[in-house]
């Protein structure tokens, strides 16, 4: 499958090293992106990288992708301007699970770059709000300055109908929030375990300390969705290169209910 | 419904194939070994040859007959063919990122010599390139015109366990023609067709309708190969089996001997993993993705930003065997291995596949004993 060529139509700065690409296709689009699935973004001649969508579900065919600069292909990524074109495949993957949690509580927990997948499922829950019971977004980064999407994040804040706690690991004076890592949160934010779904994104460590802090709240483990990343050549499942024992994580993820996922993720280096 | 080839006649067989357009790909004897590569005649083909093979060896020998098959498998496998080492997948330009996919009119291609195991290989990779939901465009070009001609295995080599996993070394199905080669009495071949492609050229072939004769000869060379290779493997419960000891202890002893060299990949019938090489053109304005063969045991397979997943040999053999022999199961419905006996022969350190498992099954009974 060839990448289609894509403008950038707009960019934005997150942090120092993440950026988000809104991206318009220039002549034939891709099937309509859902949350949770990726797209294999192409940068001319340097390379492809499995990227979230990080938009609002409803913007159609206007495609939104965040990424930070971890290599060649992403700082490629990151470094080209409006009107420049990349190529995209997709869309990739199955999607959050949103519709399990309608008539429940919302609880999305995001470990830095974490919050641009979970980002179109918020959009998605929020636009269809009477649908659900209390909405909850729990947000830790590194620092301040590596927190992304504030503007959403801060007008989540504002609403009332939506309880959102940020937190991050280290902070200076100036900061006034919550500090320590993000799964501390989870003891006390205000949802019924017992009649919840959450959707967790982040490094793998912390999801696995998340996983373990909402069980403990009394969350069933079926309630309980995660997002995987392994190194993908392909994004179609047949590169190899992103199984993990009886999965391929592009094709049958990246999203996971937690039970399902859990065995493999407790052999170390599998 | 069967015929009888004279073998004398074999090059009558690759005439009807070249005629009907098919370039006419089978073993020869090159660089010490069996290979498959264009074929102009049977003169081409390894008669009187045959293979001996050892965990970490491999030694081409003289028969003390003519046969034409007389080998086990080599190490090149039809994935050579079906899925090359190296492809172009697409050429852009810069100018309107204008992306333009290869060509993909393949010759059609005959391929003579197919072994039953091999014949299973190819049904795996057919599963995984073009069952799902998502067919590989290459692959399925180069898969659309092929012609099958299997040859039923009389001589497997020592290392050869296809008739513990149901592979061989008989040839049922998947093939256009089936032979089996017979010596007892007159050298000829049994024939028999497993499509309407297959009636067509055995119809333009000197034949006579098999007799009963035939048919036992043709049984009995069969059945002798598979008890050749009674009880090599016990392939009972293997799925899991392995995944229930992905901690065992003998991950390790494995992974003191095995140096991630990629050699079992690469021989493998039935691995698949590639990576891609995007490269543009000195002055920039045109660039190309490659997909090329990869292997579970490179460094750079499991690399990400933020660490390797599998940085030991251990993690990476553990991978490697868990996936042939049970997690393929669970990804594509069907055994990653098909009992060719590759990966042990070209093993430079000499790791049997069986051993292993054999080893891990021996710990599991003690453990739950
Ligand atoms: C389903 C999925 C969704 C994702 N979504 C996002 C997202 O929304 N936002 C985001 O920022 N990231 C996301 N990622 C991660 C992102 O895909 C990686 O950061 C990206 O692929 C890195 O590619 P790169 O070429 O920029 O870096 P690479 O060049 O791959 O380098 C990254 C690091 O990996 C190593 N490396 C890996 N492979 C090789 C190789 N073949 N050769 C050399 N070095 C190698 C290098 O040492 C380097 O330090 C996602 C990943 C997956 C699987
Ligand atoms: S794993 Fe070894 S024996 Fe099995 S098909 Fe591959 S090369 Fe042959
Ligand atoms: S098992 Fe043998 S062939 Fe395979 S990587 Fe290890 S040493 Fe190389």
């Amino acid at each position: 499958m060839a990448p289609l060529p894509y403008v950038v139509a707009r960019k934005r700065r997150e942090t120092r090293d993440v950026w988000t690409l809104e991206l318009e296709p220039v002549d034939e689009a891709i099937e309509q992106i859902r949350p949770g699935q990726f797209t294999m973004l192409y940068r001319f001649g340097v390379g492809e990288a499995p990227i979230s969508s990080s938009g609002d579900p409803e913007l159609g065919f206007r495609l939104v992708h965040t990424m930070r600069e971890a290599g060649q292909v992403t700082r490629g990524l990151c470094a080209a301007k409006p009107g420049d074109l990349v190529g995209v495949r997709g869309p990739f993957g199955n999607a959050w699970p949103v519709d399990t949690a309608r008539g429940k509580d919302v609880v999305f927990v995001a470990g830095g770059i974490g919050l641009p997948p979970l980002r179109g499922a918020v959009y998605d829950v929020l636009a269809h709000r009477n649908g659900f019971g209390r909405v909850v977004l729990l947000y830790g980064g590194r620092s301040p300055g590596e927190l992304v999407f504030r503007s959403d994040v801060e007008r989540w804040r504002s609403r009332l109908d939506v309880d959102v706690e940020v937190t991050v690991d280290t902070a200076g004076h100036d900061w006034r929030g919550n500090v320590g890592v993000v799964t501390k949160l989870i003891p006390r934010a205000p949802f019924d375990p017992a009649n919840a779904v959450a959707f967790v994104v982040g490094p793998e460590i912390m999801m696995r300390f998340a996983a373990a802090a909402l069980i403990e709240r009394g969350l069933p483990q079926e309630s309980l969705w995660i997002s995987m990343e392994r190194t993908m050549r392909c994004g179609v499942g047949l590169c190899g290169h992103c199984q993990l024992g009886p999965t391929l994580i592009c094709r049958d993820g990246p999203v996971y209910r937690w039970d399902e996922m859990r065995p493999w993720l407790e052999v170390a280096a599998l | 419904m069967a015929e009888v080839l004279a073998a004398a006649d074999l090059g009558v067989l690759l005439g009807a194939l070249r005629a009907r357009g098919y370039r006419v790909v089978g073993p020869r004897v090159a660089a010490g070994v069996i290979q498959y590569a264009e074929l102009d005649d049977a003169g081409d083909l390894p008669h009187g040859w045959t293979d001996e093979q050892a965990p970490g060896r491999y030694r081409l020998a003289r028969r003390d007959d003519d046969a034409y098959f007389g080998y086990a498998v080599g190490p090149h496998s039809w994935k050579r063919e079906l899925l090359p080492p190296r492809v172009r997948l697409w050429q852009a330009s810069r100018d309107g990122l204008a992306v333009e996919e290869e060509e993909t009119d393949y010759q059609p291609t005959a391929f003579v010599g197919v072994r039953p195991c091999e014949l299973a290989a190819i049904a795996i990779q057919d599963r995984v390139f073009l069952d799902g939901r998502f067919a590989d465009r290459d692959y399925a070009a180069r898969r659309a015109d092929v012609f099958l001609v299997a040859v039923e295995c009389g001589s497997p080599s020592s290392l050869c366990f296809c008739s513990s996993l149901g592979t061989g070394p008989g040839a049922t199905d998947g093939f256009d023609l089936a032979l089996t080669e017979l010596h007892a009495g007159e050298h000829r071949f049994l024939v028999r067709s497993g499509s309407s492609a297959g009636n067509a050229v055995l119809a333009d072939l000197p034949t006579r309708p098999a007799a009963r004769a035939d048919l036992e000869t043709a049984e009995q060379v069969v059945e002798a190969a598979a008890r050749a290779q009674a009880g090599r493997f016990a392939a009972e419960d293997v799925h899991d089996l392995l995944l229930r000891n992905l901690e065992s202890p003998h991950w390790d002893a494995v992974a003191e001997r095995c140096l991630s060299c990629g050699n079992c990949t690469l021989v493998c019938p039935t691995c698949f993993c590639t990576h891609v090489e995007d490269t543009s053109s000195l002055d920039g304005e045109t660039a190309a993705r490659d997909r090329v063969w990869d292997t579970c045991f490179s460094l750079r397979y499991a690399e990400m930003h933020g660490g390797n997943t599998r940085p030991t040999t251990r993690a990476r053999y553990r991978q490697w065997l868990t996936h042939k022999l049970a997690t393929w199961e669970d990804q594509f419905g069907t055994s990653g291995c098909v009992g060719c006996g590759r990966c042990i022969a070209w093993c430079p350190a000499a790791i049997d596949i069986r051993a292993e498992v054999a080893a891990i099954r021996q710990e599991d009974a003690h453990a739950h004993a």
